[in-house]
């Protein structure tokens, strides 16, 4: 039963929501980016803040990713608050020195002395026929970093109250954004304020069975595959971490202890990434009370192919998690 | 009549005091350096050790003309940009060695040193990489109004990063008050720097309509005059520059670079350091203008030679951070 102060809103009127709050509460918080004022992103998630805040706060910046995230550092150093955009996530590479070197360190390096409170908004996911370069989702190599904050929201709720605590943070935090979920995924927002901790993960769906652990993209995918294996007479839980670090390992951990099976789910790639790391944490938290090896499904190790026949079988699908989970539920 | 003369008066009075407090700051950057150097080849300072020596007129003048609260960021040679911009030797021996009342609790090292009280943003060991960072202050200053003066310190061997081009292109078409200061020491590591820079080093902050000025970097009022002049610029509104000063490093890359034949001669160190040494060029004219004797000089040198003494002395007594500060500051 919905809230009276409830109302459906995307994924993209979500984010819009938290930035125009924030920027509301806080003067010191501005958005730098390319095509982010009047243009409102290709992807159209800003579309309005320029009007509201002008373009003093609401600032496009050349293409020059590098360029336009140092000075955000900077900014952030010396009393400011910018979210920064990276259109998308495969962009990243750019920024790499200004969010690696510079921003994870600037607070450890100076023995505390100086803070780098910034945001780094950007996109991850295929399946958009975007091909190679505009298609990766690189967070699992920001999660490697220490001193860098990421945040991976799967649903519109999620992504308000998350980005509202980023931007509140102390710390740089990346932010992660599905591009197939900006205008797709729709679901229920409080219209009263609130945020949500980073380093909480929520349960998305209970179950008793096998446990789906599940990341952004992977989250509805996850909750298809459930209802599919619910007609199969098994019962999921859904688990969604919501931050990469922190990492909320007990949620997690007390899951699998309770279902004694678990597939983790990331968009990343498998090989030295996300799904390695929190199978991992799985494994040794609740050992004794597994059936089997924690299973992981993410992106094949390959760059992202055009072809659409060809992009639909890198990443997992409702399809794919149900088999997978329904072999692991098969008694022996 | 008589206004004149006492304003002329008291303009000499006022040379006078800032040749002479001029003279101490490049002194004492010359003699913390000797001490630097002795630790490190006495073994008793761990890790890299790049001298500042023979460049002191640059830190010295750029930042006479700066106010307490303005930005400088500094690089892997950095510690006359620190001592001029007013840091305490104390604590930067403390930090070189790696002590718990270093600048930053012995956790950033010689290439680190970073202290908010001075507007330093820190010290930076990644070539070029403070250059976002400097231009970002610049950014945060002219949208707070608070005055502000940002100033980025470089070699010219950072001449090859792009993140420069980004950021100028970023500080011209927004006006940020911010310097570039190029200290030209002739070598990229041990490199010649004609054959690592095409074309003229100005043209290219030209390119980007940036005012930009060459200076000799081994006169210390020339720098001041031209640090002064674009500091002013870039205070009232006049949008950044770039200033180029020609210097000369006297020592190698680091401590450990004893032997340099290979790319250049012990003939064109010696030249620079009897005909072109800063500190010898500044003496000279203030006994040949009357300004000072010296006695005076020698005397100086004495009681700074001892403030070194007695700040290494305080660094070795320091005690090293404790263990529980090694995850301290991971996060703000």
């Amino acid at each position: 039963m919905p809230d009276a102060g409830m109302r459906e809103l995307t994924f993209a009127q979500a984010i819009r929501e938290a930035l125009a709050e924030e920027m509301r509460r806080d003067p010191r918080v501005c958005i730098l980016g390319e095509d982010v004022a009047e243009a409102g992103t290709p992807f159209k998630v800003l579309s309005g803040l320029v009007e509201e805040f002008g373009t003093d706060r609401v600032v496009d910046t050349p293409i020059s990713e590098a360029g336009f995230t140092g000075v955000a550092v900077g900014a952030a150093m010396t009393g400011l608050r910018p979210v920064v955009d990276i259109m998308f996530g495969d962009f990243l590479t750019l920024t790499m020195d200004q969010m690696v070197n510079q921003a994870a360190k600037i607070h450890y390096m100076s023995g505390g002395k100086w803070k780098v409170p910034m945001v780094l908004r950007t996109t991850l996911g295929a399946t958009r026929r975007s091909a190679a370069q505009h298609s990766q989702s690189l967070h699992a190599w920001f999660a490697h970093v220490p001193g860098l904050k990421v945040a991976i929201p799967a649903t519109p709720y999620d992504a308000k109250g998350l980005l509202k605590t980023a931007i509140r943070d102390e710390n740089p935090v990346i932010f992660f954004e599905d591009k197939m979920m900006h205008h797709k995924l729709k679901g229920n927002v409080p219209a009263a304020e609130f945020t949500i901790p980073l380093g909480v993960a929520d349960v998305k769906r209970e179950g008793t069975d096998i446990t789906l652990v599940a990341t952004s993209s992977m989250v509805q995918v996850a909750l298809g595959a459930a209802v599919l294996l619910e007609g199969a007479g098994i019962s999921a839980e859904v688990v969604d971490p919501r931050t990469l670090w922190p990492l909320d390992e007990k949620t997690l951990i007390d899951s699998a202890k309770k279902t004694s099976r678990a597939i983790v789910i990331d968009e990343g790639y498998g090989r030295y990434g996300v799904t390695a790391e929190l199978a991992s944490v799985i494994s040794q938290g609740a050992f004794f009370d597994l059936d089997g090896p924690v299973v992981r499904m993410g992106a094949m190790h390959i760059p992202i192919p055009f072809s659409p026949p060809l992009e639909d079988l890198t990443v997992p699908t409702e399809k794919s998690v149900f088999e997978t989970a329904r072999k692991m539920c098969a008694k022996a | 009549m008589t206004t004149a003369a006492g304003a002329s008066a008291k303009t000499i009075a006022t040379l006078q005091d800032r040749s002479i407090q001029f003279y101490r700051q490049m002194v004492r950057i010359r003699l913390f350096e000797e001490q630097v150097n002795d630790l490190y080849t006495r073994a008793l300072m761990p890790g890299l050790a790049h001298l500042y020596s023979g460049e002191e007129a640059i830190a010295v003048g750029v930042c006479g003309a700066l106010h307490q609260d303005d930005y400088i960021t500094s690089t892997h040679r950095g510690h006359g940009h620190c001592l001029a911009k007013g840091a305490s030797p104390k604590l930067m021996f403390a930090e070189l060695l790696g002590k718990a009342d270093g600048y930053c609790h012995g956790k950033g090292g010689s290439m680190h040193i970073a202290d908010p009280a001075t507007g330093n943003l820190g010290a930076n060991a990644i070539v070029g990489g403070s250059m976002g960072i400097a231009t970002g202050a610049a950014f945060s200053a002219r949208r707070l109004g608070n005055g502000r003066v940002a100033v980025c310190f470089f070699g010219e061997g950072a001449l090859g990063q792009g993140l420069l081009y980004e950021v100028m292109n970023l500080a011209q078409l927004w006006k940020l008050p911010v310097l570039y200061v190029c200290e030209n020491n002739l070598y990229n590591e041990y490199t010649h720097f004609s054959e690592t820079t095409a074309g003229d080093i100005c043209a290219r902050p030209a390119a980007f309509g940036i005012h930009a000025e060459t200076v000799d970097g081994q006169d210390v009022h020339a720098v001041y005059a031209a640090a002064q002049r674009l500091v002013d610029r870039a205070r009232s509104g006049g949008g950044p520059a770039f200033l180029l000063c020609n210097t000369y490093r006297y020592t190698g890359h680091h401590v450990g670079d004893i032997n340099r034949e290979y790319y250049r001669t012990r003939q064109e160190e010696q030249t620079w350091k009897t005909e072109r040494d800063p500190i010898r060029l500044l003496g000279d004219r203030l006994i040949a203008e009357g300004l000072a004797d010296r006695g005076l000089l020698e005397g100086m040198e004495v009681e700074i030679r001892a403030e070194m003494k007695a700040a290494v002395e305080f660094a070795m007594e320091s005690p090293y951070p404790a263990a529980g500060e090694v995850e301290k500051h991971v996060y703000a």
